[in-house]
């Protein structure tokens, strides 16, 4: 009998291995330990550096106190996917990096922290909140991530009927779909959904709206609508070569590693990941573990113009990623199969002309073409926009992102709130879980306001982040 | 390198580390290693009547994550033979002849059971002897320890008979359990003592344990109070030991006791008025190995200090510590933020805002950065916000020139007083 060659054969435990989660959890001494050198700070930088307000030296402080129910009640509280975002925030740019201690001697480990808190929560099973008694009023949500369920889960609070309309068959978006394993485990991302369950939310998976529920039901149906559909697929390069076997879409690519072991074929292959994005990152640490020999970021513009967190970069790099600066993708190349064979670059450099975002912009160098020999290409430039479904609602958009009143997130028509990736465009900060978590409440604010009249004073410590 | 032998009432050491009688001092095994380790001397476990112990004793109590800030414990005095101990004691000092070994005696009070015990101990060569009149728990139920130190006549009485028969100085332990200390001292002092040794450990429940609703320790689900110390007792012994340092009617060398757990805690304790210190608790939580940063810690701060000898620090603060009434009231410091080293925490303002004068306010700069601020007209200078500030040089306290001269309250009141007889004096013409 013959056996296939161990360096091409991928096994479900290098599965196992490779897409658990890479970075451990504190212990409870290390959680004791770095709970207590918390300063407690009065108004804390922490907490308005976080989109979602979460009273972070309350929840540290309970933590010290052994008091984690208290501890996971003050974070999910403030951010309904507080567990997801305890792993994927990028807390350097955010909580951390405002922490006093940063400049004195090192900022506290929030971001473990909350994730000591939270892992604390779900493996106790215990249930967080309660559903707010019912006011009559039904508000449908389209779109099951980060965003929609802030949204449903403050409505329901509230005691609105929520009903989320989710188009694939898990919920949690990109957090259950979209970001790999050995950063966030679909288990959080679905005990978050589950929390949200738990309120009396209705989840109807695999539900498209235009397709499986028609938009004028839910404009008849519902009080309110909120639009949280967030993004789609890596639109198209439009180069040559781009149907060939071997290319695949980033989102895509992170999808498949999710659920068990994906049907690709990149165990010691050589990958080329188009883009240097957050996404772009995931896909080559991805295609490392999924056993690939070489995994090259082809990106036209240089480390300084990246759009990667910094510390996403330097992770692709301690993955062994290489990377491929000022290189231009031309043309996929493959052979007479149709599989990848090569992938034809041109090198760029920047001229000291800037565009519309402000950043150096970069031109072929002439004559300069090669090429890069791969069995497999990753496009991960960016995300498509779901221009049809905001069309068929009607909605004012600019190209595919909904136009909203910033302050409510209310969309061209009144009985529609927009929020999440679907109201991200370029210049409006980061698509971050915890902006599209603060998004969702805010939606959710505003449509109590218009629905029930309330008050600001009884919205209480939200309408500062609406207003932020 | 300073000179750090000291010579306390006649009892000589080569340093002023010596292990309190305590379970460290249980056997000449431990003894013998600790003076291996650098202590100067020790004062054996209490001699006297075997007694039985419980089994689970100690039990300490932990703050902020930190281990052992305080500590408890219901062990009683020596559970061994008397020979065993004195055959020991016999055999350390032969080892150790310039090392000070100390007897720890505690018995009933009653005069021939004093002479007994002191002539038995004199005759395997003790260095001095330290009478137990302080352990709060268990022999105090039997009318020792704390039970006779907790009467001044009984002190001076029991010490008198001791010094009847002593050959080698006697220090008296002082328990702390006891309205002023100094009474006590003083009758220690009238009936004979050559040194005293403060504090003894003070009464405490550790805690209770919330789940089980037991007392922390507990025997079987039954608990009793114990002896409490350790660095959270550090304050109170100090103060102790300052008040018979400056009491006239004590005069005789101190031995400082209480929560010294580093060499900083040393050199308090000496500034107060120790002549030498006793070292128990930091020992039960790192080894008779800590003694070798205390002493390398004194000696680079003797070195420092330009000090030729360790006993030149003995009672240099106490003059510095009177009474609240000789305390000058025109003094007046404010607390000043230095922006440069502040971290923005905000601790200062809400400690202030809420727990003292409000005068911290939070401000916004015209480039929109954050700062404090102190609005020094409405600062008491109690202190505080320095206290909570956690960045080093972030809040100074400043004294001002409050341009009046001293005035305390003792001198406020005879002035008043003079003033008001020579009014009744005016009304009475």
């Amino acid at each position: 009998m013959e056996h296939a060659s161990p360096l091409n054969t991928f096994t479900p435990d290098m599965f196992m291995r490779g897409f658990a989660e890479a970075e451990p959890g504190l212990t409870r001494k290390g959680a004791i330990e770095e709970s207590n050198r918390c300063l407690y700070c009065y108004d804390a930088p922490c907490i308005k550096a976080c989109p979602t307000s979460i009273n972070i030296p309350s929840f540290i402080k309970r933590i010290a106190t052994d008091n984690l129910k208290g501890s996971a009640q003050t974070i999910m509280d403030s951010n309904p996917v507080g567990a997801s975002c305890a792993r994927v925030c990028p807390t350097e740019e955010l909580c951390e990096g405002a922490c006093v201690l940063n400049d004195a001697s090192a900022p506290i480990q929030i971001g473990l922290l909350q994730r000591y808190a939270t892992d604390w929560a779900i493996n106790s099973g215990v249930q967080l909140f309660k559903p707010g008694l019912p006011n009559g009023k039904r508000v449908a949500v389209i779109g099951g991530g980060p965003a929609g369920l802030s949204a449903a889960r403050e409505l329901a609070r509230e005691g609105f009927g929520v009903v989320i309309y989710e188009a694939k068959e898990l919920a949690g978006g990109l957090d259950t779909h979209g970001i790999v394993s050995f950063r966030l485990p679909q288990s959080i991302p679905l005990w978050e959904v589950e929390q949200i369950g738990k309120l009396g939310v209705e989840i109807r998976t695999g539900m498209k709206v235009g397709v499986d529920v028609s938009v004028e039901e839910l404009k008849a149906d519902y009080d309110a609508i909120v639009l949280a559909a967030g993004m789609g697929y890596v639109p198209p390069l439009g180069i040559e070569g781009e149907k060939l076997s071997g290319v695949y879409d980033a989102i895509g690519l992170v999808e498949t590693t999710k659920t068990g072991i994906p049907a690709l074929e990149l165990t010691g292959r050589r990958v080329a990941v188009i883009g240097a994005g957050n996404t772009a990152i995931d896909a080559a640490t991805c295609s490392v573990r999924l056993g690939a020999a070489n995994v090259k970021m082809v990106y036209r513009r240089t480390p300084a113009e990246m759009t990667a967190y910094d510390f996403e970069y330097e992770f692709a790099k301690q993955e062994g990623v290489e990377f491929s600066w000022l290189t231009l993708p031309k043309r996929i190349i493959g052979d007479e199969l149709g599989n990848v064979t090569a992938l034809e670059c041109v090198q760029m450099k920047l001229t000291g002309e800037r565009g519309k975002d402000g950043r150096p912009t970069p031109v072929p160098v002439e004559g300069s073409e090669f090429l890069m020999p791969v069995e497999a290409v990753v496009v991960a430039i960016g995300q498509k926009r779901r221009v049809d479904l905001i069309e068929a609602l009607g909605l004012e958009h600019e190209r595919g992102v909904v136009k909203i009143d910033e302050a409510t997130g209310r969309t061209s028509d009144p009985q529609i709130y927009a929020a999440g990736d679907i109201v991200f465009g370029s210049g409006k900060g980061e698509a971050m879980v915890v902006s599209a978590a603060r998004q969702g409440k805010a939606a959710a604010y505003a449509i109590m306001k218009q629905l029930l009249g309330m008050q600001d004073s009884a919205l209480g410590s939200i309408l500062t982040y609406i207003s932020r | 390198m300073a000179d750090l032998r000291i010579d306390l009432a006649g009892i000589k050491s080569p340093n002023p580390f010596w292990l309190a009688s305590a379970p460290p001092t249980n056997t000449g095994y431990q003894v013998q290693r600790a003076f291996e380790a650098g202590w100067g001397g020790a004062v054996w476990k209490t001699l006297g009547d075997p007694i039985i112990n419980t089994s689970s004793r100690f039990a300490a109590v932990h703050f902020n994550g930190q281990r052992v800030a305080g500590f408890n414990n219901i062990e009683l005095i020596t559970d061994r033979p008397l020979e065993v101990n004195l055959r020991e004691i016999y055999e350390t000092k032969k080892r150790f002849p310039d090392h000070a070994v100390v007897a720890s005696l505690m018995v009933e009070p009653k005069q021939e059971k004093w002479h007994e015990i002191v002539k038995r101990v004199e005759a395997v060569g003790v260095d001095g002897l330290e009478l137990n009149f302080g352990c709060p728990h268990g022999m105090a139920e039997r009318g020792m320890g704390a039970a006779s130190g907790q009467q001044p006549d009984l002190v001076e009485a029991q010490t008198y008979w001791v010094k009847e028969v002593a050959a080698t100085p006697v220090i008296v332990k002082l328990t702390p359990n006891i309205t002023d200390i100094t009474v006590v001292a003083r009758h220690a002092v009238k009936g004979g003592a050559d040194a005293i040794s403060l504090i003894n450990t003070i009464n405490s429940l550790a805690g209770v344990d919330i789940h089980s609703w037991n007392t922390i320790p507990n025997v079987g689900g039954q608990g009793a109070h114990g002896g409490y110390c350790g660095p959270a007792v550090k304050p109170i012994a100090l103060s102790m030991v300052a008040e018979c340092a400056r009491d006239r009617g004590v005069g005789v060398p101190i031995s400082g006791i209480g929560g010294i757990s580093t060499w900083q805690d040393v050199v308090e304790f000496m500034l107060m008025g120790s002549t030498g210190i006793q070292v128990c608790t930091a020992v039960m939580h790192h080894g008779f190995r800590i003694v070798e940063e205390m002493l390398d810690g004194l000696n680079n701060y003797l070195d420092d200090k330009g000090l030729a000898s360790v006993t030149e620090l003995t009672g240099k603060s106490v003059p510095k510590y009177s009474n609240w009434g000789d305390l000058d009231l025109n003094y007046k410091v404010v607390a000043r933020i230095n922006e440069e080293n502040c971290i923005n925490c905000n601790k200062c303002h809400i400690a202030c805002e809420d727990a003292s004068h409000q005068c911290i306010d939070m401000l916004t700069n015209a480039d929109g950065k954050a700062f404090l601020h102190v609005r020094e007209e409405d600062c008491v200078g109690c202190n505080l916000c320095s206290i909570v500030c956690p960045a080093d040089g972030a809040i100074d306290m400043v004294a001002l020139d409050s341009g009046v001269a001293p005035m305390t309250w003792n001198q406020r009141q005879k002035v008043i007083s003079g003033l008001n007889s020579s009014y009744s004096e005016a009304e009475v013409v």
